[in-house]
């Protein structure tokens, strides 16, 4: 008792020790989420970037109550995840990955009845739902089914399926994944205005962008363990100096002739590409040109780029996430 | 309270789903009609052969058609339940406080009205062809539908969470609804059957149902076969309830 006091006085909205979770699949067990520890700070949107298959949507359904954790503990709004699932259930709310709003119902009555599953009564829960429409701009299409909804539409709608009950703590899962930019960009608006009004936001994406614009704080996870955690500037200042990409013929030569000179931090390539890691990167590019001139090497391409996410993301786990979300 | 409300709420959004749905009632009611017109006159001809049951054709086909229903309306539930899941629909109820039975109750509840209204149009319906009825058989006549889509609306929430993928969901249901159906003797009585069949028959649950509703129908609301058929079938759904219960508690925490 007195350690949720504690937690929920210190402005911890999430914290996890060793959460754990193990399924089962025909080649044996295999560790989804593997040991992960993290904190969210109330009031802050909190990100969790990783490709896909990290272990990201586990870990949220865990946390949500809808999946039991093989092991580890959890505190979630002040609630011990294992031991009071209904408690945290009324102070979160959660939008999933693949929505949830049904197709063949208007969202105006999908705002009413999830209000009603809340526990309100009819006129509460009608006088809830248009302020949700109000709030996230679907009057217009309030009483059209969802079918007939825009993605973008579809997106805010299950968002508000999850404020329903005004919950201090939201769990969203990839928010805008499959969304034009401008829709993106609008379910971006959504969640700072959400913050604005007191909600701590815990989200998943595997944008890079999104994480960079959007988020406070962000753990960066991959097959199911967090690699690195911190604000996008932090992240990305781990990484001090600038980045040199090359296009080179042969990247595997180029590696070589490269990596042991000492103005580069850190060499690393595949495929024709080549980032390179130096402190300044004026003085370095035409080093740089010397040495790959020297060794006979064609050049196709240089640029130079302050670090961005993905260069974090690479040198945690030696692959581009943005590769991967291409 | 609480439970019951949230029973409530759950039984009216399928309700209110399936009342929104301009087909329902046409989709549900053409086949019955069907066999009403194209198949029972054919029964006519049958009815004078010995072994026959009493009561004319009408009175031996239209008892088993509302068995039939209630086997293959309900059945199919699953289907929905599978769609849903998929969707995140079920996800996004599971989240909130509401009581994880009343999830099943709601649903297995509207089924089972659905079920029962249909029944009733097509009692109804078949009476000018010359269907004759006991009114109190034909509140019996209800009840037994009732029960009998309670069981099969169970058993397919359970295989339908068990699944969870349209396409096995359907070979399991058909596979097993079919030979159910053909050995209940509710197309054609299995009094005309031979004997090995008739022993076989005696196995399916099913074909008890039937005989308790040709029986009600005639107005012999007392006899064995009735008292036989009833506790049957209301055993049978409250352990398939059990089961349906157990599996989501289990499948839907
Ligand atoms: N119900 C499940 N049964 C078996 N394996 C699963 C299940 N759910 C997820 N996984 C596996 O766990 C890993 C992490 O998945 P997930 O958490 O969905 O990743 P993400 O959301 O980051 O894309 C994947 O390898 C996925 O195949
Ligand atoms: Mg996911």
């Amino acid at each position: 008792m007195s350690l949720r006091t504690d937690r929920s006085r210190a402005g911890i909205m999430v914290e996890t020790r060793g959460l754990r979770r193990v399924f089962s699949s025909r080649r044996g067990p295999v560790a989804a989420v593997a040991g992960v520890d993290l904190q969210v700070e109330e009031g802050e949107i909190f990100g969790f970037l990783g490709p896909n298959g990290a272990g990201k949507t586990t870990t949220l359904r865990m946390l949500t109550t809808l999946l039991p954790p093989t092991s580890g503990d959890a505190w979630v709004a002040g609630c011990d995840l294992r031991r009071q699932p209904r408690q945290v259930r009324e102070r979160i709310g959660y939008v999933g990955q693949t929505g949830g709003a049904d197709l063949q119902v208007t969202g105006r009555r999908e705002l009413v009845f999830q209000s009603c599953l809340y526990g309100m009564g009819p006129a509460e829960a009608r006088q809830r739902a248009a302020e949700l429409l109000s709030l996230l701009d679907l009057e217009e299409c309030a009483d059209r089914r969802v079918r007939t909804y825009s993605g973008g539409q579809r997106r805010r709608l299950d968002i508000g399926l999850g404020l329903a009950h005004r919950p201090r703590l939201l769990f969203l899962d990839e928010p805008t994944t499959g969304l034009d930019p401008q829709a993106r960009f609008r379910i971006w608006e959504e969640v700072r205005h959400l913050q604005q009004l007191g909600t701590t936001v815990f989200m998943t994406t595997h944008y890079l962008d999104e994480a960079d614009a959007l988020c406070d704080r962000l753990a960066i996870i991959d097959h199911g363990r967090i690699v690195a955690e911190g604000t996008p500037q932090e992240l990305k200042r781990r990484i001090a100096g600038d980045v040199v990409t090359i296009g080179v013929g042969d990247s595997d030569r180029a590696l070589v002739a490269l990596a042991g000179q000492p103005f580069v931090r850190e060499a690393l390539g595949a495929d024709g590409t080549v980032r390179l890691y130096v402190d300044r990167g004026e003085t370095a590019m035409p080093a740089i040109l010397r040495l790959l001139d020297g060794a006979g090497l064609q050049l196709h391409a240089i640029s130079m780029s302050r670090p961005s996410l993905d260069d974090v993301f690479l040198r945690q786990t030696g692959r581009s996430l943005r590769e991967q979300a291409a | 309270m609480k439970p019951l409300i949230d029973v409530w709420l759950v039984f009216e959004r399928y309700l209110g789903l399936l009342l929104r749905n301009p087909a329902w009632l046409a989709t549900a009611l053409v086949q019955p009609i069907l066999y009403l017109v194209l198949f029972a006159p054919l029964l006519k001809s049958l009815a004078s052969l010995r072994g026959f049951p009493p009561g004319g054709a009408y009175n031996v086909f239209v008892p088993g058609l509302l068995v039939q229903l209630g086997l293959f309306g309900s059945a199919s539930v699953g289907f929905s339940l599978i769609a849903e899941l998929r969707l995140g629909v079920v996800e996004r109820m599971r989240v909130t406080p509401v009581s994880r039975l009343a999830l099943l109750l709601g649903r297995a509840l509207r089924d089972v009205l659905n079920l029962v209204v249909q029944a009733l149009i097509i009692t109804l319906i078949a009476i000018p062809f010359g269907l004759r009825i006991h009114p109190l058989g034909l509140v019996m006549m209800l009840g037994l539908v009732a029960l009998i889509g309670l069981l099969f609306a169970s058993l397919s929430y359970t295989v339908a969470l068990w699944l969870r993928n349209e396409d096995s969901f359907a070979a399991v249901v058909f596979t097993s609804a079919l030979p159910l159906l053909l050995l209940s003797g509710v197309l054609l009585p299995l009094t005309l059957a031979p004997a090995w069949l008739q022993n076989v028959a005696r196995a399916n649950p099913l074909a008890y149902a039937v005989n308790a509703a040709r029986a009600v129908f005639l107005g012999h609301l007392t006899q064995a076969s009735v008292v036989q058929g009833v506790s049957i079938m209301g055993a049978l759904a409250l352990a398939a309830l059990v089961l349906a219960a157990r599996s989501v508690s289990r499948a839907l925490a």
